[in-house]
């Protein structure tokens, strides 16, 4: 094997390394190592001067790999391999290495120890880099339409946001009618407009673009293709069925509503209810509070209602504090006279619900907080109203009866059933039973399938406004992807060595994305990897008994190189 | 150069995981021992027994994965696959006469810089008492 021509750059970053991390140094270690061809600090990698001096000595010194030590690869691994594809050099062939986050902050304490863990990250990305091969980007020309699964607000909005952009949307409900669990909403803050007309609103704005198509009581029955091409089959309730070609698919499904279960805080008893039933069914009658044609004097809200149990959904459902708080300002103004408490874990009214708290609390609302172990209880009392006893931990633990005549249950939200989608579109569910994104903050719609985004409700529980934002975010990654006509695909993927496999079937029986079959070469049986199908995960790799297959960009190879130089042995 | 300090520690990460969680460790300036060196890869699942093998032949004297939990978006059962390789690799340092204690795994969130710490603390405590890997010498 001919020497490879290795270009190193090592980053001050300012001082943030070369404050800790004597970087002068580890380029003298790593600058005569073989295949090494040039070796250089920086005083910041990323700087515009110093990318064109990279560019610069790529060209000059002909050089076929880069290394650059500086910060994570979450900041410039983009930023490098541009430098790279500027100069001619493979992309795939340059490798970033952390020697700040993971080296100079966190050794601050010890210079000659973190210079010394600096050179052997330095010395490992070396030899990975070595044995790097040239990876290729499959091409792929892409279709100018979305697929939106769920008509509800985040679906709805997310259909005008894509046509808004030039692309065709087929937008599915499985249901009779848009709108979903919004239009069955009351009064929400901050602007007091009902779900219903919110919903009307989108529906309007929908029907005025014709690059949107409506199937309701329709399901996706069927996907094929690949990314940038999906053909996908919806099913209507009638029997009938139509085909489409997408570029992309935004799953906005939903969550819904928890239902208690009978006799949880006196769930059954007559006056007892949910959050949803409260605010729907509440009215004022002479000036005063009514409740499904009885006055209502007292109210207690018991908040956490399906939500942070420890035996049930450990999750904290985010909107329903807010929305209780809410619905307690709307029965103080049909009311100003009704008596409220709010009997509460934690009180999560992030952002401007937090005026709403105060609000409520400014006409009257009373918060008493009961401790995690000890849930208030509820009975009836002999004439018909409800007693809510309670241990206040804020008044030294006090145990409370409140004489009610409605008990809320703010309820939380729940993942919906909807496993045949699930695993038609091979979406990841957490623990919780949400769908699962790549990264919540970083990427937060994209799903490990290409093309395949999810939004609203269906990932977490959410307010209505970051259901839309999320919604919108789909639409932005759904341009992002397919506006130009052709994307790239990540050539990161799992190869098989067809000379090694013996076909065992071993690696086709684990991949969850059915990327790898079984074909016949030279009148044998081996195993293919699909290189659009297949996610880069790896988690095949492990299973062959034969060693025949890598995942490119890690394989054995580089792998191996990498740990076996880390560290120095003494001989 | 001798080296840096015994326990040496590689720790295998994940890109979109435990490799943010590592790097907000350093953000925060929190001091774990300069002697773990990390490795990321897309998946936990991707680990090979093999490289952990030969981590402890080239100089590691214990390997730490940091999983995904149950965080990872590419495999829902990653933990169970990682699991599996990280028993193969005990199972095959055992016959070479290694610890098989020398190689553990614990899931680190993409946020969890503390706990990430202190596992490496409690690590090397643990790995402290059974001296250099024997292949390092």
């Amino acid at each position: 094997m001919t020497e490879r021509r290795i270009g190193v750059f090592i980053c001050h970053c300012g001082g943030n390394i070369s404050d800790y991390v004597d970087v002068a140094a580890v380029r003298d270690a790593v600058a005569e190592l073989p295949g090494v061809a040039y070796a250089e600090t920086a005083m910041f990698a990323c700087s515009d001067g110093t990318q064109q001096e990279m560019v610069q000595r790529i060209e000059e010194e002909g050089l076929d790999g880069l290394v650059v030590a500086s910060c994570s690869p979450k900041l410039h691994l983009t930023t490098f391999r541009g430098v790279s594809r500027r100069a001619g050099l493979n992309p795939f062939q340059y490798t970033q290495v952390n020697i700040r986050e993971q080296c100079s902050w966190a050794h601050t304490d010890d210079r000659a120890a973190a210079t010394e863990k600096a050179t052997g990250l330095v010395r490992g990305a070396i030899a990975r880099t070595a044995e790097s091969d040239a990876l290729v980007p499959r091409s792929v020309d892409t279709t100018a339409a979305s697929l939106v699964v769920g008509g509800g607000v985040t679906g709805l909005r997310a259909a005008i946001g894509l046509a808004d952009l030039g692309l065709d949307v087929h937008l599915v409900e499985r249901g009779e009618e848009l709108g979903g669990e919004v239009a069955r909403l009351g009064r929400t803050f901050p602007d007091e407009r009902y779900g219903r007309s919110m919903v009307d609103e989108l529906i309007a704005e929908i029907g005025e673009r014709p690059r949107v198509t409506v199937h309701t009581s329709t399901e996706l029955a069927a996907k094929s293709g690949s990314f940038g091409n999906y053909d996908v089959t919806l099913a209507s309730a009638d029997g009938t069925s139509t085909t489409a070609r997408v570029g992309s698919i935004v799953v906005a499904t939903g969550a819904a509503t928890y239902e208690p279960s009978p006799g949880e805080f006196g769930f059954g008893l007559t006056g007892v209810v949910t959050l949803e039933e409260f605010t729907r069914d509440l009215e004022s009658r002479h000036g005063r509070l009514h409740f499904r044609g009885r006055p209502v004097r007292t109210v207690a809200y018991v908040y956490c209602v399906g939500s942070r149990q420890a035996d049930g959904n450990e999750y904290c459902s985010k909107y329903c504090c807010s929305a209780a708080v809410h619905a307690s300002v709307e029965a103080a103004d049909l009311d100003p006279r009704v008596r409220q408490y709010h009997l509460y874990r934690d009180v999560r009214t992030y952002g401007r619900f937090e005026l709403s708290y105060e609000e409520s609390r400014r006409r009257g609302s009373t918060y008493l907080r009961y401790p995690d172990d000890d849930p208030p209880r509820v009975v009836p009392t002999e004439d018909g109203r409800l007693r809510v006893t309670v241990t206040d931990l804020l008044t030294e633990s006090t145990e409370l009866a409140i004489e009610a005549d409605v008990v809320v249950l703010v309820t939380g939200l729940v993942p919906r059933e909807n496993a045949e989608l699930t695993s038609l579109l091979h979406l990841p569910v957490g623990s919780d039973g949400f769908y699962n994104e790549i990264h919540p903050k970083l990427r937060p719609v994209e799903t490990v399938v290409d093309g395949v985004l999810i939004a609203g409700t269906c990932q977490s529980p959410k307010t209505i406004g970051e259901s839309v934002a999320s919604g919108m975010a789909a639409v932005t990654q759904s341009g992002a992807m397919l506006m130009r006509g052709v994307a790239e695909l990540d050539p990161q993927v799992a190869v098989v060595d067809p000379d090694a496999c013996t076909w065992c079937g071993a690696c086709a029986a684990v991949c969850p994305y059915e990327a790898i079959s079984r074909q016949e070469l030279s009148g044998r049986p081996v195993a293919v990897v699909d290189p659009t199908g297949c996610k880069g995960c790896g988690g095949c790799v492990s299973y062959c008994e034969s060693d025949a297959i890598d995942l490119l960009g890690n394989t054995d190879a580089q792998v191996r190189a990498l740990i076996e130089s880390m560290v120095e042995v003494p001989a | 150069m001798d080296g840096p300090a015994h326990p040496r520690i590689l720790v295998f990460s994940t890109t979109n995981i435990s490799d943010p969680g590592i790097d907000l460790a350093g953000s925060r300036h929190l001091h774990y021992p300069a002697s773990v060196f990390t490795l990321s890869v897309p998946c936990s699942s991707a680990i090979r027994p093999g490289w952990i093998v030969d981590a402890l032949r080239h100089g590691f004297d214990g390997v730490f994965v940091a999983a995904d939990g149950d965080e990872c978006a590419l495999l829902p059962d990653c933990n169970q696959r990682t699991a599996r390789a990280v028993s193969l690799a005990q199972s095959r340092l055992t016959e070479e006469g290694l610890e098989p204690q020398r190689v553990t795994m614990a899931a680190i969130c993409s946020v969890c810089a503390e706990p990430f710490v202190n596992h490496m603390r409690e690590f090397a405590e643990k790995l402290a008492p059974l001296g250099p890997s024997a292949h390092a010498a």
